[in-house]
Formats: C-alpha cells, sequence, structure tokens
C-alpha cells in the first residue's frame, strides 16, 4: 500500500509560532534534529503571522521576521503547510501536505505540543450570521491578507485584542462604529501598574487608543452584545450595558448599523494534542479553561510530551517565547544532549526574564478570561454548538434529562459532534452544564479525537491498489 | 435496608435490556453503572444491525433482536434511531465471491434471508456502489441503530420501569452470602437476592468477585464519522469477509466501521487509532463508495468490544453460585443484545426461555466456589 513518506528526528515541534519557533531553535542549537511542523505557509504563528501581501505589513512582523530568518538558517527541517491528523501514543505525527497533497509522517519520540489557542465566542442571538467574525479571524483578515471584513465595522468584546483590531480596522480606512468593551474603564485604570512593567507593550496600546481617539471612535465601556440582526446576514448589532459580572445590566440599548461584527470574548488553550495523548489536564480559568499540567519547563505528564505556550495556557506571546526556549532546551537535557549543569544556568535565566513578564501577561489574561454570568445570560434560542445547531435550551433539557458530563450530553444532544469537535462550543458548553451540576472539573472536557484537523478522505487515498489495502483476517463465521 | 431482588451491575445494551424487563416481569431492579449509560460499547458501536455479519449460530438470536430494534418505540419506548434498509455485503474479486458465497450460503441455511446478487444489481438496489463490485450477497433484513442515543433511550426506559438507576456508581466487589449478594459501592453496602454481571469486557474481573475465571478477549475497534454530506448511500454497505461497514446516517454523517484493531485494552479504553489502518478503511470504504472521497473525516475513535474463546455468548447462571447470573460478550453484540439480554430475564422470572441460553460451563477454565 502507498504509505507516508517517513522523517525521522530527535524532536517534533507541533505549532510554528512563538513558542514552538523558540522551543525549536533553543533544541537545535542544543545538538538536536528537530522538524518543526504548522498549518500555515511559514512561521510566525496567530501573533507574528507573516503577511501574505507586503501592503498588509504592520509593525508586529518584525518579531517575526527575526524568527521566520532564524528558523531558515537553523538546519531545522521547516515543514510548513503540513495539516497534521494523527497523532499517536509513541509520538507519531500523520500528516497531509497541502501543496503536493502527500502523506508524511514524522516519528521523533519527543513532542513539543505549541499549538496556540481558539478564540473564544459567548453565543448571542445572531451571532452565526454572515458578517459576524472573531477578533484573531479579523486579526488574519488584516494582518496577513490586507482584507477588512466590512466597510462599517462594530468591534466588541473583551481584552486587549478589541483595541488592536479597532485600530487595524480604523487604519486600514474602515468606518468603526464603535468599541463594546466588558471591562469598565476602572478595570484597564487597574490594571496599569502591571501594564507598566512592559511600557513597550503599554506603548503599543496607548498608540492604538490614540489612534482611536484620533478617528472619533466611541468606546463603550461595560457594554456587551444584546444581539446581531440581519435576515441573510448582518445589519445591526446592538449593545446595552453590562454588571461587573458580565451578566445585562438595566439601561438602555444602542443599535448600530453595521455590515460586519469583530468580536471576541478571550482565548481557549488548543490543548487537543495533550488531551488526545491522555496528558493530566487540570481547569485554570485563568488561562483560558483546560490547561495540561506541566513542569515549568513545559514537561507534561507523558514521557517525552512537553506543551509550551497559548495551547498550555494563555500567558501571550513574550512568556511563550520564553516558555517555548525552556521546554527545547529541556527536551535536549532529557535526550542527554545538554549537560544539566548547562540546563540548570538557562533554566534560571529564563525564569528570571519570565518573572518579568508575568505580571503583565496575568493582567492581560485576567482582561480575557470567561465571565461565567455572561454565559448563563445566554438566551434559550441562542445556538450555542454552531456545526450542529444545538441551542442553549436543549442543552439545559439534555441536563434535566441526566448528562452529568459534557460527553453525556454530547450524545444526548450532538453539541460537539461536528467538525469543529467542539473547539468552539466546548468551553461555553461546559460552563453551561457546570452551573448545573456542580463544577468545570465534574463535568469534564469533550473527549478529543483525531482528526487533529478535519480531513479530506480524498487526501488519505493516494496511489492505492484495492489489492494493497491491508485488509485483516476474516472474523469469525 | 432495602434488599433488591437484581442487582444488575453493567449499564450496557445487555445489563440495561435484562433490568428493563426484569422490572416489567415485578422484580425490584436495581442497576449499578460505574459511569453513565451505555457510554462503552454500547454506545460508542457502529450501530449496524446486520445479518451478514452475524455468526451462524446466533442467526435466530439475531434476526429476533432485528425485529426488537425496528420496534424499539414500541417496547423500548424510545427512539434509538433505528432505520431498517437493505445490506449489501460486497465482494471485489474472485477470492471474495468464492468466499462470500459460502459464508452467504451458511448464513442463509441459518435463517438469514440472504441472496447473491451480480454487481448490476446490487448497482441498482445502492445506486451510490462501485464499478468494481463483482458481486454481493442482499439481505432486506439489515440496518443501523444510531448507537449514541442508546443510553437516553434507555435511560428513559429504565427511569419509567421503576428500575433504580445508579449512574457513576462503581461497583467494588460482590460477596455471596448465602441467602443473596452483597455489593460494594462507595455510597455503601447493596443487598440483592440475585445479581445479573453485564458488564462486557469488564465480565471478566466481574466474575472474579466470584471466585470464577472466565477469559474474555478484548477487541478494540477503530471507527471513523464524516461530516455531514448530501445523500450519497442508502444501504448498509459491508465487505465478504465481515470487515467493513458503511452507512450513512439521515443527518448526513458516514460512519466506517469493520472491526479495524486500534490500541486499548479494559483498564485503559481504546487510547489509540493506528493511522495505517485509519487510512486501509478510509480506503476500502471510499473503494466501495466512490463518493465518499469527497467528503472530510470529522472524528474517529476506538470502542471495546468482548470476545470469549469461542467467540460466542456468556448468557446463563453462574456455575455453583445460586442466584448469579452473567450476560454479554456476543460476538455483534449491540445487534443481538437486546433479545439475548431478554431470554436472560425470562429466565430470572422464572420462565422458561423461547430460545436457549449460553451457560458459560464450556468457557471455565477452573471454576471454584467463592
Amino acid at each position: 500500500m502507498s504509505g507516508p513518506i517517513r522523517h525521522a528526528v530527535d524532536l517534533a515541534v507541533l505549532g510554528a509560532g512563538p513558542a514552538g519557533g523558540a522551543a525549536a531553535l533553543a533544541a537545535s542549537r542544543a545538538g538536536l534534529s528537530v522538524a518543526l511542523i504548522d498549518e500555515n505557509p511559514d512561521a510566525g504563528g496567530q501573533v507574528w503571522r507573516k503577511p501574505v501581501r507586503p501592503a498588509a505589513r504592520a509593525a508586529t512582523a518584525e518579531p517575526g521576521d527575526a524568527l521566520r530568518a532564524d528558523l531558515a538558517a537553523s538546519g531545522i527541517t521547516l515543514l510548513y503547510g503540513r495539516t497534521v491528523w494523527s497523532v499517536g501514543a509513541s509520538l507519531d505525527l500523520d500528516m497531509i501536505d497541502a501543496e503536493s497533497g502527500r502523506w508524511e509522517r514524522v516519528s521523533a519520540g519527543r513532542l513539543v505540543a505549541a499549538g496556540g489557542a481558539h478564540e473564544r465566542v459567548v453565543p448571542f442571538p445572531g451571532w452565526t450570521l454572515p458578517g459576524v467574525v472573531g477578533l484573531a479571524g479579523a486579526t488574519i483578515l488584516l494582518k496577513s491578507h490586507g482584507i477588512a471584513p466590512g466597510r462599517r465595522v462594530l468591534v466588541a468584546g473583551c481584552g486587549p485584542l478589541l483595541f488592536a483590531v479597532a485600530a487595524g480596522l480604523a487604519g486600514a480606512g474602515v468606518e468603526v462604529v464603535g468599541v463594546a468593551d466588558l471591562a469598565a474603564r476602572s478595570d484597564w485604570l487597574r490594571a496599569l501598574p502591571d501594564l507598566l512593567t512592559r511600557p513597550g507593550l503599554l506603548g503599543q496600546g496607548a498608540c492604538w487608543m490614540t489612534s482611536l481617539k484620533a478617528a472619533g471612535i466611541p468606546i463603550f465601556f461595560r457594554q456587551a452584545l444584546r444581539r446581531a440582526e440581519g435576515a441573510t446576514e448582518i445589519a445591526r448589532a446592538v449593545i446595552g450595558p453590562v454588571d461587573a459580572h458580565g451578566a445585562p445590566a438595566p439601561g438602555p440599548e444602542r443599535t448600530f448599523a453595521v455590515d460586519a461584527l469583530c468580536v471576541g470574548h478571550g482565548l481557549v488553550p488548543g490543548s487537543d494534542v495533550t488531551r488526545l495523548l491522555r496528558a493530566p489536564h487540570r481547569f485554570d480559568p485563568l488561562r483560558g479553561g483546560l490547561v495540561p499540567v506541566t513542569d515549568e519547563a513545559g514537561r507534561t505528564g507523558i514521557s517525552g510530551l512537553y506543551a509550551v505556550g497559548d495551547g498550555a495556557g494563555l500567558r501571550g506571546a513574550a512568556m511563550a517565547a520564553l516558555g517555548g526556549e525552556l521546554a527545547g532546551l529541556a527536551a535536549a537535557a532529557d535526550a542527554g544532549r545538554l549537560a544539566p549543569d548547562a540546563f540548570a544556568r538557562e533554566a534560571e535565566r529564563l525564569r528570571r526574564a519570565m518573572a518579568r513578564e508575568r505580571p503583565f501577561s496575568d493582567r492581560m489574561a485576567g482582561m480575557m478570561r470567561l465571565r461565567p454570568a455572561q454565559v448563563q445570560a445566554i438566551a434559550p434560542e441562542t445556538v450555542v454548538c454552531r456545526c450542529e445547531d444545538v441551542t442553549r435550551a436543549e442543552i439545559d433539557a439534555a441536563c434535566a434529562a441526566g448528562a452529568r458530563d459534557v460527553n453525556q450530553m454530547k450524545q444526548f444532544t450532538r453539541c460537539g459532534m461536528g467538525p469543529c469537535q467542539g473547539r468552539l462550543c466546548g468551553d461555553v458548553a461546559a460552563e453551561l452544564l457546570a452551573a448545573r451540576v456542580g463544577t468545570r472539573e465534574a463535568v469534564g472536557a469533550f473527549t478529543a479525537r483525531p482528526p487533529l484537523r478535519p480531513i479530506g478522505f480524498d487526501e488519505l487515498m493516494g496511489d492505492f491498489d484495492y489489492a494493497d489495502i491491508p485488509i485483516p483476517e476474516p472474523a469469525p463465521l | 435496608m432495602t434488599v433488591h431482588d437484581l442487582a444488575v451491575v453493567g449499564g450496557g445494551v445487555h445489563g440495561a435490556t435484562a433490568a428493563l424487563f426484569a422490572a416489567r416481569g415485578g422484580m425490584d431492579v436495581a442497576l449499578f453503572e460505574r459511569g453513565a449509560l451505555c457510554r462503552e460499547a454500547s454506545g460508542v458501536n457502529a450501530g449496524t444491525l446486520t445479518m451478514q455479519m452475524t455468526r451462524t449460530a446466533l442467526m435466530p438470536y439475531a434476526l429476533r433482536a432485528h425485529a426488537m430494534w425496528a420496534s424499539a418505540r414500541d417496547w423500548l419506548g424510545h427512539d434509538v434511531g433505528v432505520v431498517v434498509c437493505d445490506g449489501l455485503s460486497l465482494a471485489f474479486t474472485p477470492a471474495e465471491e468464492e468466499l462470500l458465497a459460502y459464508r452467504a450460503g451458511k448464513r442463509r441455511e441459518a435463517g438469514a434471508p440472504i441472496t447473491l446478487v451480480s454487481g448490476a444489481q446490487a448497482r441498482r438496489i445502492e445506486p451510490g456502489l462501485s464499478e468494481a463490485v463483482r458481486s454481493a450477497g442482499h439481505c432486506r433484513v439489515d440496518g443501523y441503530a444510531n448507537a449514541y442515543l442508546t443510553g437516553l433511550a434507555y435511560r428513559r426506559a429504565l427511569i419509567e420501569a421503576g428500575v433504580a438507576l445508579r449512574e457513576n456508581t462503581p461497583v467494588g466487589g460482590v460477596t455471596p452470602t448465602g441467602a443473596g449478594f452483597e455489593l460494594e459501592t462507595a455510597s455503601g453496602t447493596v443487598r440483592a437476592r440475585r445479581i445479573l454481571l453485564a458488564g462486557g469486557v469488564w465480565i471478566e474481573p466481574m466474575l472474579a468477585w466470584l471466585g470464577v475465571h472466565l477469559p474474555i478477549k478484548t477487541l478494540v475497534n477503530q471507527l471513523v464519522v464524516s461530516e455531514r454530506v448530501a445523500p450519497i448511500m442508502r444501504t448498509v454497505v459491508g465487505i465478504a469477509n465481515g470487515l467493513l461497514s458503511l452507512k450513512q446516517y439521515p443527518h448526513g454523517t458516514v460512519v466506517i466501521g469493520g472491526g479495524w484493531q486500534g490500541v486499548g485494552d479494559r483498564e485503559r479504553g481504546g487510547v489509540e487509532l493506528l493511522p495505517d489502518r485509519v487510512v486501509g478503511n478510509v480506503r476500502l470504504a471510499c473503494h466501495a463508495i466512490p463518493a465518499l472521497r469527497a467528503a472530510r473525516m470529522a472524528r474517529a475513535w476506538a470502542g471495546l468490544e468482548a470476545e470469549t474463546a469461542d467467540a460466542l455468548p456468556v448468557a446463563g447462571p453462574v456455575p455453583g453460585i445460586e442466584g448469579a447470573f452473567v450476560c454479554g460478550s456476543v460476538h455483534s453484540g449491540y445487534t443481538s443484545g437486546p433479545y439475548i439480554a431478554r431470554l436472560l430475564a425470562e429466565r430470572l422470572l422464572g420462565r422458561e426461555p423461547d430460545l436457549p441460553l449460553f451457560p458459560i460451563d464450556r468457557l471455565l477454565a477452573r471454576p471454584e466456589a467463592a
């Protein structure tokens, strides 16, 4: 049978963002042979994404350029444009090369999972209308392709991405009708001392705010989306006041005529690989939800498996790069290729650097965390699982019918059974169930299953002959 | 303390069906399940209700069980998404045609209404079929259920029947007291006059509580489901040697199975799918129904199946231990399970079952009294 093309290396790194890139470089410099794998056409991840069109080039592209140059000169096997669909207990990765269509397998024995995070949208009526785009999705469109999601746009949700997206849109000539922030102005003021620890990033934030002010874009603090309206696509977005917990509060609504809405309520760690391999996890609301249990160097409970970056808990790009470097060095040390004292010295240096980043990182993660009251305010008829059209009322009914964990609820409702495997709805669905039956720990998380990304059967066909399919022996008659 | 007439340990199709009919027959029944109902083999199998993969010795049972599934709304009272349709078992090569003719013949002798049809006839029955099909076994008694709905349906039925349902309640051990049994659970000791062990692949450790050694092999069946696609097939499709099962559900997903083995055991469950075997199974499926190539894989998983040394069920009393019964390890057990478990309930109620049970004496390496 036509099987995979094989690559054998000391270390595989899945995800070429700040964490994975740093891990690969550190391990490579320590003498390991490394394969760095990413589904995108180049390294950088979401935060340091390489613009496809030069016109889309932004100020934040610089760290990505340095990373890409270092990687290109490193001797690391760079496997970009790969859709990884299987990770085995031996840590083998099976993938399809998008360009050639070929099936490849990377065998390493050590794996750094650096898959980053998904965006979270807490559902509201109309959130599945065309024209409603995630903040991270809008960032990709804008940064990578120089495409604006609309001509007249409302930006809503929470966290620093709100202002980055609004400023980016305004800079691209889009009419931004307003920014609705779940947080109060006082929340940001309280954050200021921590933000001052990273003057560079604070300065970037100040730039965004200045450009919003210059463009006359109003910011509505402690306001959230009530609904999006439109017949076949979004035409209006309605916001209203919320309390400190994210629950709707009394007060007038505001309606904006828009052709796009950019919305995001923080990020959820993409823990698919560590969950699939059954590493121990814990629930950490500050870090975005379910995260693998690791030591400071990213070692999980599975021998040879490391988890770094936002996929191991939200900490942001700077912490991701430091944590990635430490995990890359740990992999080299664990493989006996870096002396223990040399590793200890490097670890101490990175530990100090991480301590400097932590106040800023924690504060930003806090601004993006899920507000449980916002989830509890989801209306019964609102779709939660958009792959399978499962509403909040159906999830509540499954709970009333006896579902006590998210996987039982999934069997009762099909919630999470679609192509995204619950990446979009899993966090909110678990929160809904937890409010009725106990804790997030008790309701658990959707069981992670292959494929890590939906994959076309056609892509698994290769050039096969029927006679070559290894059909097992007949079952007993 | 309450003494139940019957304590069932294991909440799959076997345990749940036996509990249901025992309760309807007037017994006070408690059912213990360490997790949620029908979340192991009974909830994650391919849902196929076919005679063309059924062992010949089980055919009379499977035919009656098929009729039960087809009328689940009547006796279970709740929907398990059963669709009755044609089934085709395909042959692509002369060797497979020979195998098909032999196996279909044996199953026909055992009572399955299977006829052999040409490739062209098969394509009239299933227009989605590949041109490469040379001939096929055709059976009108076929179909599938939506296995993941099994737990919800049984849960409602058991509660309505008055069964004391104890989900998320592992049983740590069972001790015969002479007058009955004591079950250790986290919430205390439970007493019952009779006990039914219905733990699927876990029947082996359950019987060990009673000092009985009955080896049960654990199969780890890989399954793949597509995303929802437009209708591309209307039958249940297999191949001559039984190692493909393929059908499209009304909501559009296509489930690909056939017993390709992944990695796992009863301690850890189905822990790993082997990519080479996922690819082999998918290639075989697409070889049978070419339009499937355009779909995407949404999810794949591995579920456990129990198998005895002779691949026939364990269903009957535990020798030497008055009041102890066991039921399970039925080949293609999702298809035949409800009928065999119902027979066992008849026996528990003191009635003469319509068909013989499957006593376990034949399988005991060295029976020991507790």
